[in-house]
């Protein structure tokens, strides 16, 4: 159990050091970085902000990971974010009770999911290709369901969702904790998590070994859709209102980024929940300590493409080559022919 | 008719299909006005779109698009007001840094062997934060060069125009046809999009011929930077996101197969005017909401998709026997 | 002894290693100007690798190549184009999604004003496919042709770059008989040009008709080098798969399998793959699947698992009709299947030891009841101790493993799901001596346990060794079934041999 243990913190070790790395820096320039403080039971501090304001992104990298790990990929998930908060908006303001807006949201995004996964799964069609028509339209369509309008409402229910609090920590932490351990949990309490890495790995060796392999990947799509209804939510709660326009805008690329930054390989395989919730957190620390420090914000985007670059040389074939002492050199094609067919 | 020409044809007829039913409503879309406004508005777009088109058509994709845009723009209005370089020489420079950048990125791709997808955010995020470190305000260019640009059209019989920025997507368009299929670049380009284990086998030089095409990209983007700063006459580093979807979107409509190694710039011309029909259409109605151009689109790429899956799958069957 | 200007190319003691196998030890191999040289062996014997060695695909660890009497040491494909080696491979190795003319031009398409001078291609492109009686099209899409058109533009192609020597890996195995007599007319004039041509390909009739000498590998060794009028089929097919080598092992057993009968599949087949056929499998049988390379042997197991689904007749398993349509229904049926391509159909590479070897068990109880770590790890452990497979420890990455003990993972990986018919697909393809000999005793143990096997293998001493039945394919058809005392080297060679003869007359 120990040894468990460790290999799981040790998966973690490269994210929890650099955002170890990056809020000592912070703090170092904002000395009232690491305060927190407690009022009317509930707390308050920048670093409780980091973890309100990511949620979003938190919530999507959950989803994205499982996606990526199918060797997938879900662009749309910023466009299903604006149409969950369309329909959260406009069911709770059209007189409908809260559980009955939730249940239906989150069976949008699951829609939207079945949707995606079977495009990829079914219809074999490209994951970037697949999710990108409905990156394209879902912004119309959440448009549509808002008539264009920023669609507000004063649901105190719906709102408790975006600015209330339990167990003295924001809602949006509280959802996004109990949801990122329930499905790390359910990946890998079950046997879902190791069928989805056989699945991305070889998808062909899976499905001879007996691995339903379609019904996994809409599954992954499914959850990723399920993901962007909540985070949906919360965006429109928070705000007390459904923005088509800018709900969750560009927020995909943020949580591929997020899982990059977590370490799961784009090319699909090993994955890790924790460790792309990390990145996510990694994400917003820098945005707001960059915020915070007096920096000007607009290095924000240039450090981004700094950390992507800086990953993307660790992760590089010919990197990883140049530097694998240890590890037996690849194989350059055996000489196995395949029968003639 | 040869397959390959399949998707464009039903591009076209789309077109002209969608134009006539609009003409039926609407009898003055008929007009070179509404032509000559149909190609300034769509400038910007369509000279990007055309180098997404080879992006694309040798597999790749290129997300930093909508960024150079703003970067040149906003790189362009600071230049102009805090120094006192002639319009002419900032946009020689601005392309030559649009160029390089891409240049880059390709040999990132290349050499590094990394999804063009996550190399090109990279890019995104990086063009986009030096728009925004060079200013975060939207900066007009007030230089008179920049008047006396946008004073120049072509006048069409009508009333029409065909603005100075209209005129060069055009002759980018054809430029763009003519180094696809009459440089052996072009021909290159195809050939990774046929796959580039068979193409490095063939003797196409692959690393330069990646890292010109990303060049290519961004030079194009450098200039349709400019023709976006021409076109709004300021530069703002929050302007023109997202361009690169509708650039990927013109080019997929267009007929140009996502997967690469088959399409034609001609038919991201067709694409980008599909595009710009529905929401001149949507304008000419004043009823209709603007978010209909995007569930329209989004299902025309789908319908696309679904069009090259089926000739794929038909071309896989029927090969014409020896 | 020829003088060397007789050779146009000439390869002297190659060696070429892999990690774990020697795939070319000291082979020599000499071809004549104007001459067909057929290069023939099995799967692995080291046919591919000494064409790569000789294209620069490959770097070879030792030995030379002569080129027109003059040493070369081509450094890649395009080296050995230039030099005069150009090679045409089974899958059309061109750019489907460009004309035909620039497939013929690419990278040196004629040019006016710096532009692709398209007409002047295209006209140059037809002149030179005339030379191949092929009037088409040449803006068409390569795609949009037949592979045996592909095939000779792909000649067209090297020959014209290339000019001394031309390699055509297995260039028939898609065609039917007219294309093949339209590719042999064109070589049959190549060859009157004085080109040297090598050419590969598992069709013993092709061999007959069109080339001069033959030249027979096995196990990365050469085995020798004929006239081909000089050599009876049977003589070859005993050179390509080592009858008198199985000649001196005794059959294992001369009973018949008498175990119950229980896999029935009466016409079973897929169009396109393998004709419909029939079988019975008893319990404690291993039925042995024997053929030349392209009679149908994978296509059986393929079709047998459900990988391809049948398009005709019946499966039956005690007596009662089963559905075999997918990989899953077959498993439920306590099915196993080890394919022949284990990095691209077996292992999983990235995931470790343990997790290959418990895939299927973990895939048939289905993701909602996962078999515990602690029992996982006694599952990955009790295998690997007892297939001795060798690895540092049971989370080590697949990949990492050799190719025999990969073999092994995915042998654990269906006995974990305690299988009642296995089918094995060269089984010991590719693997080194000692786990090839642990891999043949396994199977024999398991039959003696009461496991149906269909093990389909290339080498004939080893189907001897275990099968109590050996099935006989030839051109996607079951032709004939040996059993008891029949299953010998010989008899097995001789019904191949016959099956080629008839099909030759």
């Amino acid at each position: 159990m120990t040894s468990t243990v460790r290999t799981y913190l040790g998966r973690l070790l490269p994210q929890l050091i650099a955002l170890t790395i990056i809020i000592a820096a912070i703090s170092i320039i904002f000395p009232g970085f690491l305060n927190l403080q407690i009022q009317n039971g509930r707390l308050y501090g920048s670093l409780v902000d980091i973890l309100n304001r990511g949620a979003p992104v938190v919530l999507l990298a959950i989803g994205m990971t499982v996606v990526i790990a199918t060797k997938g990929i879900d662009l749309s998930v910023g466009a299903v974010m604006a149409i969950c908060g369309a329909v959260s908006a406009s069911l709770i303001t059209s007189g409908h009770s809260l559980a009955e807006t939730l249940l239906i949201t989150l069976a949008v995004g699951i829609l939207c999911g079945i949707w995606n996964g079977i495009l990829v799964a079914v219809l074999d069609i490209q994951p970037i290709i697949a999710t990108l028509v409905l990156m394209v339209a879902g912004r119309g369509i959440a448009q549509l369901i808002t008539e264009g309008a920023i669609l507000t409402f004063n649901d105190p229910g719906l709102i408790f969702i975006g600015s209330g609090s339990f167990a003295g920590l924001p809602m949006p932490v509280v959802i996004w904790l109990v949801f990122g351990v329930l499905v790390a949990l359910v990946v890998r309490q079950t046997a879902l998590g190791m069928l989805v890495e056989a699945v991305g790995v070889n998808r062909e060796a899976s499905t001879l070994s007996g691995v339903f392999t379609p019904v996994l990947l809409i599954a992954a799509y499914v959850l990723s859709g399920l993901c962007a209804a909540i985070a949906g939510v919360i965006a429109a709660a928070d705000i007390k209102g459904a923005d088509a326009n800018n709900a969750g805008l560009w927020l995909e690329l943020d949580a591929i980024l997020a899982v990059v930054v977590g370490g799961t390989s784009l090319l699909g395989g090993r994955f890790s929940i924790a460790a792309s919730v990390l990145g996510a957190i990694i994400i917003q620390a820098i945005n707001t300590g960059i915020l915070l420090s007096g920096f000007p914000p607009e290095f924000n985007l240039i450090i981004k493409a700094a950390i992507i670059v800086f990953i993307l040389v660790l992760q590089s074939p010919r990197f990883r080559a140049a530097f694998a002492f240890v590890s037996i050199p690849r194989v350059a094609g055996k000489p196995t022919e395949r029968e003639a067919k | 008719m040869k397959q390959k020409y399949l998707p464009l044809t039903a591009t076209i007829l789309i077109f002209l299909l969608s134009y006539a039913l609009c003409v039926a409503q609407y009898p003055n879309m008929l007009s070179t006005r509404v032509i000559g406004n149909l190609l300034t508005d769509n400038a910007f777009l369509g000279i990007a779109a055309v180098g997404m088109t080879f992006v694309i058509l040798s597999g790749g994709i290129d997300l930093s698009v909508g960024a150079v845009i703003a970067f040149t723009g906003v790189f362009l209005a600071v230049v102009l007001e805090q120094t006192g370089i002639h319009p002419l020489a900032a946009f020689a420079l601005v392309l030559a840094i649009t160029t390089l950048f891409g240049a880059v990125m390709g040999a990132i791709i290349h050499h590094l062997e990394m999804p063009a997808f996550i190399v090109t955010l990279a890019g995104m995020f990086l063009a986009r934060g030096m728009a925004f470190v060079l200013s975060i305000d939207s900066i007009p260019i007030k230089h008179p060069f920049y008047a006396t640009l946008k004073s120049l059209y072509f006048k069409l019989p009508g009333g029409g125009r065909i603005t100075l920025i209209g005129g060069l997507m055009l002759l980018v368009f054809a430029i763009g046809i003519l180094i696809a299929h009459r440089t052996r670049f072009g021909t290159n380009v195809y050939a990774l999009g046929g796959g580039t284990a068979t193409a490095k086998l063939v003797g196409v030089p692959v690393a330069s011929t990646t890292v010109r095409i990303y060049a290519l990209s961004g030079l194009l983007a450098g200039l349709s930077g400019i023709v976006f700063s021409l076109y709004t006459s300021a530069g703002y580093s929050l302007a023109a996101v997202g361009v690169e979807l509708d650039a990927i979107t013109a080019v997929v409509i267009g007929g140009t197969l996502l997967t690469g190694g088959s399409g034609f710039v001609a038919g991201t011309l067709v694409g980008i005017l599909i595009q710009g029909l529905i929401q001149t259409y949507i304008t000419f109605d004043g009823t209709l909401s603007s978010w209909w151009t995007k569930i329209l689109i989004g299902l025309l790429l789908f319908a696309f998709i679904l069009l090259q899956k089926g000739i794929i799958r038909l071309s896989r069957n029927g090969r014409q026997p020896a | 002894m020829q003088t060397s200007s007789d050779n146009i190319l000439s390869a002297v003691r190659i060696e070429k290693g892999f990690p774990g196998t020697k795939a070319l030890d000291k082979v020599d191999f000499h071809l004549r100007r104007g001459e067909v040289h057929a290069l023939l062996g099995e799967n692995g014997a080291g046919k591919s690798t000494l064409i790569k060695c000789l294209t620069g695909a490959y770097r070879r660890d030792g030995g030379s190549i002569l080129l027109d009497g003059a040493e070369v040491d081509p450094r890649d494909t395009f080296d050995a184009q230039r030099l005069g080696i150009g090679t045409v491979y089974q899958e059309v190795n061109l750019l489907p999604n460009l004309t035909v003319a620039e497939n013929l031009f690419l990278g040196r398409q004629p040019r006016r004003f710096g532009m692709v001078d398209t007409r002047t291609m295209n006209r140059k492109a037809r002149e030179l496919l005339a030379e191949y009686e092929l009037d088409l099209d040449v803006t068409r899409d390569l795609a949009s042709f037949s592979v045996a058109i592909q095939q000779v533009v792909a000649i067209a192609r090297a020959v014209d770059l290339s000019g001394k020597v031309l390699i055509l890996d297995e260039p028939t195995a898609s065609l039917d008989a007219h294309e093949v007599a339209m590719l042999f007319r064109i070589v049959r004039r190549l060859k009157a040009r004085g080109l040297g041509i090598i050419f590969i390909t598992h069709f013993l009739e092709q061999v007959y008709e069109i080339s001069d000498r033959i030249t027979v590998l096995r196990n990365g060794q050469l085995v020798g080098t004929r006239d081909t009028s000089d050599l009876s089929r049977r003589d070859l097919i005993a050179m390509m798969i080592g009858r008198e080598l199985a000649a001196e092992i005794h059959s294992a057993r001369t009973e018949v399998a008498e175990g119950r009968l229980r896999y029935r599949f009466r016409n079973y087949g897929r169009r396109g793959r393998i004709n419909p056929f029939d079988l019975d499998v008893r319990a404690g049988e291993v039925v042995g699947i024997a053929g030349l390379l392209g009679s149908g042997r994978t296509e059986t197991a393929d079709v047998l698992f459900g990988a391809h689904r049948a398009d005709s007749g019946t499966a039956e398993i005690d007596g009662q009709t089963v559905d075999l349509s997918s990989p899953r229904a077959a498993i439920r049926q306590k099915f196993g299947f080890c394919p022949e391509d284990r990095k691209t159909d077996g292992i999983v590479g990235d995931l470790s030891v343990r997790e290959n070897i418990v895939l299927a068990l973990q895939a048939r109880r289905g993701w909602t009841r996962p078999i515990s770590r602690a029992e996982q790890n006694r599952l990955a452990d009790q295998y690997i101790r007892a297939l001795d497979i060798r690895t540092p420890d049971r989370e080590k990455p697949i990949k990492l493993l050799s190719g025999g003990n990969q073999q092994k993972a995915i042998l654990a990986r269906w006995l974990a799901t305690e299988p009642e018919f296995l089918i094995l697909d060269e089984p010991t393809r590719g693997i080194d001596v000692g786990a090839h000999a642990e891999i043949v005793r396994l199977i024999e143990s398991l039959r003696e346990k009461g496991l149906s096997l269909i093990v389909i293998s290339s080498e004939i001493e080893e189907l001897v060794a275990y099968s109590t039945r050996v099935v006989v394919l030839r051109d996607r058809t079951h032709v004939a079934e040996l059993g008891g005392d029949r299953i010998t080297a010989h008899q097995i060679v001789e019904a191949i041999a016959a099956a080629n003869e008839r099909e030759a007359s």
